[in-house]
């Protein structure tokens, strides 16, 4: 091979290492859509060869040699009706089918695992219940539904993972949800897949696939000392959610605790879940949340908690099923030195916004 | 059924017309002031073909940069203007304006049998629309550039992005006007400005894809400039309207966005199905299969093409049953383009069928719109459009459908109707080498990336994993052939201006009005204004014509 050019022979050999045509199947989902992909590509090749055979068919019977005298034809009803009905009837197998799919991807199960997710600027974060956190990685067991709680930041984000067949977009201001469950223990790759700024190619990374025993040995290793829920309670604690939050008779708002999944009487009139993304909206944008019986006096959030802190609090009211928990963060903030508090840092990475020490909660700045 | 023959008349005594409309007057001013909608048609195609060249240049820059899965050719920022660039110039200023603002707008009025079309100031007002926004897209480039892909995604465009959105935005604004006032044209001139005769279905097919794209230009486009100027003053004075920490939605925007940038696409693709309409029955000598159904399937994909644009944000947490009737009514736009497909096919049959250079495009159309639909299904349907999605699948689909279907269709319409409008013939053998050329060079830059979505390989990316290297050297390969496929028509085009050899009044024995007067045409199209008394696509009424003409020579 002496003739051939090193550089083009290094090239022609990672090529066929590398050469792929198909990703793998790394999910329970995987080879469920794989198998409409594949009836989909039949069908066309189907369609596509029809097309090319009488096409060439008909170029060679009529051409002008063979066939110098055009018979005029008007048209025929029943062929009409015929490349209407079979292409309509397989279209609509491909759109019961794909929705099927589509509702499956898209409808967790009740006993899923959550792991939230934060798109910025170009990196994803993962926070995971047990106060893991993770950037431009994320490790999952195989065997176990994974639910993906996901918000961006700032611009519009995508969460791919094309050996799981799965992507879901990470929108500002709002959660979106997605599934899956692993199969195969590996490595896969991680896309973000809308257009996001600068590097938009390089906010990529690695979905790790672990056995159970693995994951548990993974999960050990990278605790940062303090669960999700737990870094949500100081928040809580930090930001004086408790002075009105805190299950006295005169409390000025509700007890939160067992509200996660409740279906609440608004004072606007209708009623609503607490579900993550209610949470989410009633810390940011309270005034439009007002539980009946209360004054809407709590004032907004925005631009005070980040993502990660507001995921930090959704976890804990979320795990609240007792009004001792809250009474007990009461009791963090009376002992704690009025000067202590409002030097609160970042609190397990998740922390504040905006200048430290800025006491938020004053009952007077409610907005509208 | 009847029979017919067809035999192409000697072409040896052909002389130009000493008068014609690019004759009649002389100077820039002649042009630049010009109500005459042929020479409108005229200064179109030579500004569409100037950004069509500027924007192929930027996507030969964008696979040179994919040929190597590191970002080396240029920074990633570049990358991202270059991109963007390509988008706004080969969607706004190529292939919305390509096939309606010069062929349909030179051949609309002479198929109607009309004098010129229904409001020719405000057509030249148009192409002037057309060249202040292609300016503006300039003066961007020059200027710094932009980088916010040309779907302007909020709150990226709005909040996040420091060059320049505002200039493209306006340019983008000012061309929509543009394309308002040539689909309102249309509508006006194909209602009011038919010959005696000319009932609606003895219009050519190419009128009713006119129509139905018309419609569509001038129903969709104001909602695109209503979202650009809400763009805008979200980012000068922040209106809040798709900022969510101002109570707005960011995705308010995408759906205002794709209300006109789905149908945009039936705008790009319909004048396309037209010319193979009408290229398709002139080279099998045979009225088109199934007329009525080829109308109405044109006006059915304009109806059906307003309830669909939700399909772009399947993934993007809108309600599933939303996706559900979006994805339902996805399939059923996706009936008519297949009608059209088997209509065209059966059109061959029994025909007397010759391969001449914009036949040769026409088949091209076929075959790659075919892979083109196709695969949009894979992408209406709502659970494989998850994965497919965002990645090169959809880059590919959208190419076999904008560059394999329209631009297929474009290059057979420029040579079907090329000897009408300069009078003269293009080389044949290096033409038709040419579109066996652009077929290729198509496949092998387009194909790939089919696979290479399926791997999950992101669009808009300056770098990527090495295993997907293999597959973007093959498209960078077939990029270039494709190049050459693109170019040998302007030279050779060019070229038949001055030697290519006089055409005749009908090259082709067509059967539309067009043909049935001289080459190049009169400013006022015909001698006498004429009058329809047969079908369109009547090759026997053609023969007849031929004999008459002769007895009465005689």
């Amino acid at each position: 091979m002496s003739h051939i050019s090193p550089t083009l022979w290094e090239f022609l050999v990672k090529w066929m290492t590398n050469f792929a045509l198909f990703p793998p199947e790394a999910s329970k989902i995987a080879p469920q859509m794989d198998a409409l992909y594949f009836f989909m590509v039949l069908i066309s090749l189907i369609g596509l060869t029809i097309v090319i055979l009488l096409v060439t068919s008909f170029s060679i019977l009529y051409s002008k040699e063979r066939h110098p005298v055009a018979v005029q034809i008007e048209g025929s009803t029943l062929l009409e009706a015929t490349w209407t009905i079979i292409p309509l009837g397989l279209f609509l197998l491909m759109f019961v089918w794909g929705s099927l799919l589509y509702f499956r991807i898209y409808t967790p199960p009740a006993n899923a695992m959550n792991i939230y997710v934060v798109g910025k600027q170009w990196m994803w974060k993962a926070e995971h219940p047990g106060g893991q956190h993770e950037i431009n990685s994320l490790h999952v067991p195989t065997g176990r539904a994974v639910q993906l709680t996901l918000i961006s930041q700032d611009v519009f984000h995508s969460f791919s993972i094309p050996a799981f067949r799965v992507k879901r977009e990470a929108i500002p201001g709002r959660y979106t949800t997605v599934w899956f469950e692993p199969t195969v223990p590996g490595t896969y790759h991680l896309f973000c897949t809308q257009y996001c700024g600068t590097n938009h190619s390089a906010m990529i990374g690695d979905v790790v696939v672990l056995t159970p025993e693995d994951y548990k040995k993974w999960l050990d290793e990278s605790t940062s000392g303090a669960s999700l829920a737990q870094n949500g309670e100081r928040l809580f604690a930090s930001l004086s959610c408790n002075a009105c939050h805190n299950t006295r008779p005169d409390a000025r708002g509700p007890s939160l605790a067992n509200v996660y999944g409740s279906k609440l009487a608004l004072s606007s009139g209708g009623t609503v879940i607490a579900d993550d993304a209610y949470l989410r909206e009633s810390i940011l944008n309270p005034s439009q949340h007002v539980t009946q019986g209360y004054a809407p006096i709590m004032p907004t959030y925005q631009g005070q908690v980040s993502e990660e802190g507001v995921f930090a609090l959704v976890e804990f009211i979320k795990n609240l099923n007792s009004d001792y928990r809250i009474q007990q963060t009461t009791n963090t903030v009376d002992l704690l030195p009025e000067g202590e508090l409002k030097a609160a840092p970042a609190v397990g990475g998740a922390g504040l916004q905006g200048p430290a020490g800025q006491k938020p909660a004053t009952p007077g700045m409610v907005k509208q | 059924m009847s029979a017919t023959i067809i035999n192409l008349p000697d072409q040896s005594t052909a002389r130009i017309p000493k008068v014609n409309f690019l004759t009649k007057e002389n100077g820039l001013l002649s042009w630049l002031l010009t109500g005459d909608h042929k020479r409108i048609a005229t200064l179109y195609l030579i500004s569409i073909t100037f950004f069509f060249f500027i924007g192929g240049a930027l996507a030969g820059l964008i696979r040179l940069e994919l040929l190597t899965p590191q970002a080396d050719l240029m920074a990633t920022d570049t990358y991202n203007k270059v991109f963007t660039m390509h988008g706004v110039i080969m969607i706004f200023l190529f292939l919305v304006p390509s096939v309606p603002a010069t062929l349909g707008n030179f051949f609309i009025p002479m198929m109607i049998g009309a004098k010129d079309l229904a409001l020719p100031k405000i057509n030249l007002l148009s192409w002037y629309l057309y060249v202040v926004g292609g300016i503006l897209v300039i003066y961007t480039m020059v200027s710094g550039g932009v980088d916010t892909g040309w779907t302007f995604t909020t709150p990226l465009s709005t909040h996040y992005i420091n060059t320049n959105v505002m200039s493209t935005g306006l340019a983008v604004f000012i061309a929509g006007f543009s394309s308002i006032f040539t689909g309102l044209n249309f509508i006006v001139t194909i209602h009011k400005m038919r010959c005696p005769g000319m009932t609606w279905f003895r219009m050519p097919l190419f009128c009713w894809s006119h129509y139905a794209a018309s419609i569509l230009m001038v129903l969709g486009t104001p909602v695109l400039a209503i979202a650009v100027v809400l763009l805008a003053l979200e980012r000068t004075v922040g209106i809040g309207i798709f900022d969510p920490t101002k109570g707005g939605d960011p995705l308010l925007f995408q759906h205002l966005f794709w209300f006109y940038s789905h149908p945009a696409v039936y705008i790009m693709i319909l004048p396309g199905m037209g010319v193979v309409s009408e290229v398709i029955s002139t080279f099998s000598r045979k009225r088109v299969f199934g007329y009525t159904a080829v109308a109405f399937s044109s006006v059915a994909i304009a109806v059906f093409g307003f309830f669909v644009w939700a399909h772009h944000m399947f993934i993007m947490g809108i309600s599933n049953y939303a996706v559900l009737v979006f994805s339902l009514l996805t399939m059923l736009v996706a009936v008519p383009s297949a009608i059209k497909i088997f209509n065209w096919t059966f059109t061959l049959y029994k025909g007397s069928i010759t391969f001449e250079t914009p036949m040769l495009y026409a088949f091209g159309f076929m075959g790659l719109f075919t892979i083109g639909g196709m695969t949009g299904v894979f992408l209406g349907t709502s659970g494989t459009d998850i994965h497919l999605t965002e990645t090169y699948f959809i880059v590919a689909h959208f190419h076999f459908v904008m560059v394999g279907g329209m631009l297929m269709a474009f290059l057979s319409g420029i040579h079907f109707w090329w000897p009408k409008w300069t009078g003269r013939m293009y080389p044949e053998k290096i033409s038709q080498l040419a579109a066996v050329v652009t077929f290729i060079g198509f496949n092998f830059t387009f194909f790939p990336q089919f696979i290479l979505g399926t791997l999950g390989m992101p669009r808009r990316y300056a770098s990527y994993p090495p295993e997907f290297q293999v597959l973007n050297v093959f498209s960078t390969a077939g990029s270039t052939i494709l190049g050459v496929g693109y170019l040998l028509p302007v030279l050779y085009l060019t070229w038949s201006l001055k030697y290519g050899e006089i055409a005749g009044d009908n090259p082709w024995q067509a059967t539309g009005l067009e043909w049935q007067t001289q080459s190049p045409p009169l400013t006022e199209n015909f001698l006498v204004t004429p009058i329809m008394d047969h079908e369109a696509y009547d090759y026997d009424w053609l023969e007849h014509q031929k004999e008459s003409e002769v007895t009465s020579v005689g």
